[in-house]
Order: C-alpha cells, then sequence, then structure tokens
C-alpha cells in the first residue's frame, strides 16, 4: 500500500472509532445535555476523519470539493440543530439542574425578572 | 482499501449504530430520540464514505453531500414542536398493558356493534310499523 492509503485508512479507523464513542457516550450520558455533547462535537469530528480518508483513498479534485461542501454543511447545520434541541430542553424541563456546575441561562432569566418586577 | 480496514471500520460502525438505536428506544423524550437520529445519519454518512472507498464509486459522494444538507430538518422540526410530555408517556409499554388496553379496545368495539345493530332494529320498526317481515 502507498502512504496516501496508509493516511486513508488511519482516517477511517480514527472516524470510526470516533462514531463509535458518540454512540457510547449518547447511550450512557445521564441526560439531554450531555447526550448532545456527545452526539454532537465527536461525531463532527468523526465524519470529517471519514471524508478526508475518503478524499484521500479516491483523490479527484472534484470528488475533494463534494467533500468540502459536505463538511461546511456538517458545521452550519450541526449548531443549528444543537440550539434548537438545547433551547426546546430547556424550555420542557429536560435538564437536569443538579448535574450542572453553571447555570447562567437561568440566573440571567431570574435577573431579567427582578429588574421587571419593579417597574 | 484493504479489506481489514473496511471490516475494522464497519464492524466499529454496526456497534455505533445498534447503541444509538437502543438509545433511540430507551430514550426517556423525543428530544433524545431527535439527537439520536442525528447521530444515526451521521454514522450511516461514514458507512457510506467507507462503501465509496472500498469499491471505488465516486457517484456516492452525491448522496453524503444531500444527507449532509437534510439530516439536521428532523431534530428542528422535532424541537420547534415538542411540547412539555408527562413523565410516563416516553416509554414503550408492557405485555400487560398492552393486553389490558387491547380488551378495553375490544369491549368497546363490541358495546358499539351492539348499539348500531339495536339501532337498525329500531329503525327498521319504525319504518314498517305493522311489523310487517323483508
Amino acid at each position: 500500500m502507498s502512504v496516501v492509503e496508509w493516511v486513508a485508512s488511519a482516517c477511517f479507523l480514527l472516524g470510526c472509532a470516533l462514531t463509535l464513542v458518540a454512540a457510547i457516550g449518547i447511550l450512557r450520558f445521564p441526560d439531554l445535555l450531555a447526550r448532545m455533547h456527545a452526539g454532537t462535537k465527536p461525531q463532527v469530528l468523526g465524519l470529517v476523519l471519514s471524508m478526508t480518508g475518503l478524499g484521500l483513498s479516491i483523490g479527484s479534485s472534484q470528488v475533494a470539493w463534494k467533500l468540502i461542501l459536505v463538511i461546511v454543511f456538517q458545521f452550519m447545520t450541526a449548531p443549528v440543530s444543537a440550539h434548537m434541541v438545547g433551547r426546546a430542553g430547556y424550555r420542557t424541563g429536560k435538564v437536569r439542574e443538579d448535574l450542572l456546575e453553571v447555570d447562567e441561562l437561568t440566573e440571567d432569566l431570574e435577573r431579567a425578572k427582578a429588574d421587571e418586577t419593579p417597574g | 482499501m484493504s479489506p481489514v480496514v473496511m471490516w475494522a471500520g464497519g464492524a466499529m460502525l454496526a456497534v455505533a449504530a445498534l447503541l444509538i438505536v437502543a438509545r433511540i428506544e430507551r430514550g426517556p423524550s423525543m428530544l433524545d430520540r431527535a439527537i439520536a437520529l442525528d447521530a444515526l445519519v451521521a454514522s450511516l454518512m461514514g458507512g457510506l464514505a467507507m462503501w465509496s472507498a472500498t469499491t471505488g464509486r465516486s457517484d456516492l459522494v452525491n448522496v453524503l453531500v444531500v444527507l449532509a444538507l437534510v439530516g439536521f430538518i428532523g431534530s428542528v422540526t422535532l424541537a420547534r414542536f415538542v411540547a412539555v410530555e408527562p413523565e410516563d408517556e416516553g416509554r414503550i409499554l408492557t405485555p400487560e398493558e398492552v393486553r389490558i388496553h387491547d380488551a378495553r379496545l375490544r369491549e368497546a368495539l363490541e358495546r358499539e356493534r351492539d348499539r348500531s345493530a339495536a339501532g337498525r332494529d329500531s329503525a327498521a320498526q319504525r319504518a314498517h310499523p305493522e311489523g310487517e317481515q323483508q
């Protein structure tokens, strides 16, 4: 095997391992925000590594541009869905407060409410 | 790409997909299921990428682009329309509960059939008050 193929294989294996790690995190973590953390960050990195491996092993620039497009779309859509899911989870009470170290949103909401009441 | 890499990576992806499906089955709320579905689509994309690299089919890359574009719509839609669910609602019924539910449903159907049969009889009587038989 050539060097490029070795690198592509390493990228694929790393990407698959990261996907596996993300799946374990999604299954094992205790609440919605922790699962979102597992489901977005390692997942996206794993996907980027898989796309890199595919680009290296096919090795045409046309395909490489499409794969860059895939990665860009993933980077654009993952925060959107994470934002929507996190907000909906907070509003419907799916966030476990005892697991949070810092909860700035609740503090801010309370301060806003306290500012509003006298005036 | 060597088949060893393909099988090793494919096994990892398959295990990952199974774990994600377990979370979808369990997942206490719809939002948990939504993010698990996102992860399932991403692992599908990983599998497609590997298949494409093994067989050298570069046309599958278009499928990857489409999946990357539309994969997030499901979870965004779910998150937009999610409501506060009762604590007990997000699980699958046990066989015992299913049996009770079925029995209740069958009883209701039985009652409904009796009532409609009785209604037909009385309508026939109203139409032919002399009691002639048809």
